[in-house]
Order: C-alpha cells, then sequence, then structure tokens
C-alpha cells in the first residue's frame, strides 16, 4: 500500500478534532479554476448546484493514479492491479467513513446519484413493488428521483404519491402523514432541493415512515458537500450521492444500501465482476456490493473521490456549513434589496440555492447579462420542474454556493442583477 | 465584453413593444413552436393569398427578449414578401446566427443581421430562431415546430 502515489495523496487527517473555521482564501487557492476571467470580468462561479470545481488534492489524486498506479482492479495479479484495487477500495472505506455506515459492503460505486436511484428502482423495485403498491415522491424532486419511478409505473403498474410544498417551499408534512397508508412501499424524497435550497427535515420523513413499515431513499446529491450525513442516525434505507457535487470528479458517485436489504436484492446489469462464477448453466451472483458493480468502473474516479471527501472532512463539514450559511444569509440579504427581484423559495432552513425571478424579465436574458458580467449561474427549471411549475413559472435564475465563494461574490452577484435590470427593462 | 453587443437598442424595442403581436382571426395558416429547454412557446397566424404572398402575419406566445425581438423584427421582414422565400431565408437567419455567415455578406436579412450578436451565446441561438422554424412550419402547412 505504502507504495501507491494515489494513497499517499490522499490522507485524511479530518474526522476526529475541531477544525479552524473556513479561511476562504486559502480555500481559493486550491481550486485553480477559479481563477481566470471570462468575458474579461474575473469569473464569479455561483452554479456549484449543478456542479463544483475540483481542489488540486482531487485533480492530483486522479493524475496520480494515471501517473502511477493505474490497471484494471480486483483480478489482477500483478503489482499494478493491486494497486488500483487498494486505491478503489479505499475509497468504499473512505465513503462508509463519510456517511458513517456500518460496513464497506453496503456502499455501491455508481455513474452518479442519477445511477444509484435507478438502481434501486431496477432491482429493489421490481422484486418488491407490484401492482398497486405506492412510491411517495415530493414535489421538489429533481427529474432524477421521479422518471425511473414514473418507469416502474409503467411496467409494474405502482401508484406514485407526491408531497406539496407550501408557497415557501417547505414541504407540508401534515399532507405526508395523510398520504403514508398500507400500501405504501417507498418514500423517495431528497435531502436538499437543487431547485430552491429547502433543507427538507429528513429525520422526521425518515421515522414516520419507518413508523409504518415502508423502505427510504434520500437523494443527497445537493447535500454530502454541505451538511454532515449519518446514515446510522437516519436510519435510511439507501442513500444516494454524486461525486461531481462534492468536489470530486463526474462519472463516479456512491449508493448506500442498508445491508440486509442488498442481501436480498438482484443484480440489475450483468457482466464482470459481479458473478462468482459462470457456466451456460448456472451462474452464480457475487455479494454485495460487488454483485451491484458489472463492468470496469471509475477507477480513477474513486481516486478522486476519496480526495474530495478528505478535502470535505479536513476543513471540517461544520465548518463549511457555518460558512455556506454566512455567505447564504448574506446572499438572501443583497437580492432582497433589490426592487422587483423575487426570492421562489424561502424555505425554514435553506442551504446554498437561491432562486430568483425578476420582474418583466425572462430568466435567460438575466443568465445571459449575468454571464456577459463573469457571473455564472443557471437558468431554466433546474431538472425540478414541478417544483418550478408550482409557483407558476416556467424558469428562475438560481445562484448556487460552495465552500470556495466569498462575500464580495454574493455584492457581484446583487450588482449584476441590477445591471441585468437597467439594461433589459 | 459590451453589454450592448446582443442587447442593441433595437432588440430591447422590439422587446418591449412587440409588433404584428396577437393573432389573426380566420388564418390561412399557422403554427405552433416550442422550445422545450426553456418553455418557450410561440403560436403564428398568416395570412397567405392566391399568389402565394404572405399578406398578414401576427405572433403571440411567451419567451425572452430574444426570442420575441426575433419574432417581432421577423413578423416585420417578411410581411408583403412570397411565402416560397421562407426557406431561404431562415436559411441565412441562421448562418448569421450560428457564426457560420459574415452578417456583412447576408443578401436577404436587412435589419435581422443583428441577431449575429447571438453566435457567441450557444445556448441561445435557438431562442432566436424559434420565431423562424415556426414560420417555415407554417408556410409547409402546420405540424409544430421544436427547436429539439
Ligand atoms: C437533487 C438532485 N438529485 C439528483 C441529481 C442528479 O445527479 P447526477 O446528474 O449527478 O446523477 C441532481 C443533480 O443535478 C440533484 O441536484
Amino acid at each position: 500500500m505504502a507504495e501507491s502515489a494515489s494513497l499517499d495523496a490522499v490522507t485524511c487527517k479530518g474526522c476526529a478534532g475541531e477544525q479552524p473555521p473556513i479561511d476562504v482564501e486559502a480555500i481559493r487557492a486550491d481550486f485553480p479554476v477559479l481563477h481566470q476571467d471570462v468575458r474579461d470580468k474575473p469569473l464569479v462561479y455561483l452554479d456549484n448546484a449543478a456542479s463544483t470545481h475540483k481542489p488540486l488534492a482531487v485533480i492530483d489524486a486522479v493524475s496520480a493514479m494515471y501517473l502511477r498506479d493505474y490497471s484494471n482492479i480486483h483480478r489482477g495479479v500483478h503489482t499494478l492491479s493491486q494497486r488500483a484495487t487498494a486505491v478503489y477500495e479505499n475509497a468504499r472505506e473512505r465513503v462508509r467513513c463519510h456517511l458513517n455506515a456500518r460496513e464497506t459492503s453496503e456502499i455501491i460505486f455508481t455513474r452518479g446519484t442519477t445511477e444509484a436511484i435507478n438502481l434501486v428502482a431496477n432491482s429493489w423495485g421490481r422484486v418488491n413493488l407490484r401492482e398497486g403498491d405506492e412510491v411517495i415522491l415530493s414535489e421538489l424532486e429533481h427529474h432524477s428521483n421521479i422518471v425511473p419511478w414514473q418507469m416502474l409505473r409503467e411496467s409494474q403498474g405502482i401508484v406514485l404519491r407526491v408531497i406539496p410544498i407550501d408557497d415557501d417551499g417547505d414541504l407540508i408534512l401534515e399532507e405526508y402523514e395523510k398520504l403514508l397508508n398500507p400500501r405504501t412501499k417507498l418514500v423517495s424524497v431528497s435531502h436538499i432541493s437543487n431547485a430552491l435550497g429547502t433543507v427538507n427535515p429528513i429525520a422526521q420523513i425518515l421515522r414516520m415512515a419507518r413508523e409504518q413499515g415502508v423502505t427510504t431513499l434520500v437523494d443527497g446529491a445537493q447535500a454530502v458537500a454541505h451538511k454532515p450525513v449519518d446514515v446510522q442516525e437516519l436510519q435510511a434505507d439507501f442513500y444516494a450521492f454524486s461525486g461531481h457535487k462534492i468536489y470530486g470528479p463526474s462519472g463516479i458517485g456512491v449508493l448506500y444500501g442498508r445491508k440486509e436489504i442488498l442481501q436480498d436484492m438482484p443484480p440489475w446489469q450483468g457482466g464482470g465482476d459481479m458473478i462468482l462464477s459462470v457456466g451456460f448453466e448456472k451462474t452464480i451472483y457475487n455479494e454485495p456490493p460487488f454483485r451491484f458493480e458489472a463492468g470496469t468502473p471509475n477507477i480513477s474516479g474513486a481516486a478522486g473521490l476519496t480526495a474530495a471527501l478528505c478535502y470535505i472532512c479536513n476543513h471540517g463539514i461544520r465548518r463549511i456549513d457555518e460558512w455556506e450559511q454566512r455567505l447564504l444569509a448574506h446572499a438572501q440579504h443583497r437580492l432582497r434589496e433589490i426592487p422587483g427581484l423575487r426570492l421562489v423559495g424561502t424555505a425554514k432552513e435553506q442551504s446554498c440555492a437561491i432562486s430568483f425571478v425578476l420582474d418583466g424579465i425572462h430568466a435567460h436574458d438575466v443568465g445571459t447579462v449575468l454571464d456577459m458580467q463573469g457571473v455564472a449561474v443557471r437558468t431554466g427549471h433546474h431538472c425540478a420542474q414541478p417544483a418550478i411549475e408550482r409557483f407558476g413559472l416556467a424558469a428562475t435564475t438560481r445562484a448556487s454556493l460552495a465552500v470556495y465563494n466569498t462575500i464580495e461574490e454574493i455584492d457581484a452577484l446583487a450588482a449584476a442583477i441590477r445591471k441585468a435590470q437597467e439594461v433589459l427593462s | 465584453m459590451d453589454l450592448k453587443s446582443l442587447y442593441q437598442e433595437i432588440i430591447l424595442d422590439h422587446n418591449r413593444h412587440p409588433r404584428n403581436y396577437g393573432a389573426l382571426e380566420g388564418p390561412s395558416h399557422e403554427a405552433h413552436g416550442h422550445n422545450p429547454l426553456c418553455g418557450d412557446q410561440l403560436h403564428l397566424t398568416l395570412v397567405v393569398d392566391d399568389e402565394g404572398v404572405i399578406q398578414d402575419l401576427r405572433f403571440e406566445g411567451k419567451g425572452c427578449a430574444i426570442s420575441t425581438a426575433s419574432a417581432s423584427m421577423m413578423t416585420e421582414h417578411v410581411k408583403g414578401r412570397p411565402a416560397k422565400d421562407v426557406e431561404a431565408l431562415l436559411h441565412e437567419f441562421h448562418e448569421v446566427a450560428t457564426g457560420k455567415l459574415d452578417p456583412e455578406e447576408a443578401q436577404l436579412l436587412g435589419k435581422l443581421k443583428i441577431f449575429a450578436g447571438v453566435a457567441e451565446f450557444p445556448t441561445r441561438v435557438k431562442c432566436a430562431t424559434l420565431c423562424w422554424h415556426t414560420l417555415k412550419s407554417a408556410v409547409d402547412k402546420g405540424a409544430t415546430a421544436t427547436t429539439e
């Protein structure tokens, strides 16, 4: 193991101990991409809910993998394959530690959140859901936590129920309570909304499901970079997230599944690595997590994911959250000062996404005029069309934060919005 | 970069005060355009006479400044022209809007050359061209245009 450059690069000193408050300038120095001009203006990157940038530690871990330790994993007896396998399996242990799962066998690597949810739908869903069984989602969900269930509705005849949101973008829990009934088999909701920034009371939502014996899945795509997640404390059955939204590479993500549930789940894709033995008469499937990882995975992505989790850990997720909450409060304050701007989503607890509309100005024009000033935001429905349409809108402009954003950048956003109003109205 | 390079005064003016806005009663041709990416909707109604000349046309719908101004300026540009010219106009407009044709070399576009500015914003090209695709499907008789 000591021979592995990729492993050396990413020792995690975090977890234990108290970290100092975030020094944002030091953090920014770790992200080379932030230091550039876009359309002759300093880049202000506020599209982090779509994807975050990568610190040097992640870039170096991926590159160290290819420079020294790369090979296919698991079956090779030669040294490079053993090193690559060690890096890959070390990533699984890092994820386990980060989510506080009991065992590494509960950590399945996927391409991302989308694939993780599709895995649950196709494997767990196909054997556990029958015609008339009900799945509860929420009005806030990303399309990736809607469409896989609609596909099951077509093939299995399941029924989808939707927890509505109120005018602030908070889930209406009394309605959720009414939706839970003996036919409910699964509750699948996001931890944090990517469109409105709502932080859902996920522990309570899961508890209410558990009390009825209902299986639970949490879409944690927007949570892992911003909040501590402890799957044992939550008692989630499944928890999904994507590497690229937590400062790691794209093309790798995670499905946590509780061991007892994974044991009984059939594979969903067939191929190499997911079997113990193959004969034309009989094939024996491998144990979890390997049963669910057919084919050559994203090996360098695993090295990058380890580095990303360590980056978060070393700075302390609570410190990160504290800094981001300061930025968020400042952003809400600055945006509220702007006449003709309406915030969309004013939930009790919010995380790093702020959606808004400007009177009489289409979101796409706002997005373009902000881009002309170097400010990167996202416009549209953010792959959460039902949530946006709930507010009678087709599109919003969304600014979303990460740990490397600064108070000055928020001020730049506010100034750029005022400029957009000036130009466009 | 100059904020005005795309949002020039004439575009903003057509966005604020769209020309030929609304729907014609008893149109000879009509079509609906939709940009699924941003939810923009556009409905075009036309009266094309027996000689094949576009006598009148109107548009209505919901969209960004670029798509509204483009539709408004298009209606002014094609009114009184033969419907058979639409294909060549769409082609040239598309070439200019995607930066493939220097606006100086465009033969048919007149003021519409101004949309050369969207070439720098590839995601916005569809906003400018939606009305043209819709017009083409209207004169081709009928179906729904999408920019996808
Ligand atoms: C809440 C939420 N769920 C799921 C996804 C899908 O993630 P990915 O595209 O990485 O699979 C996203 C990303 O946009 C998201 O924000």
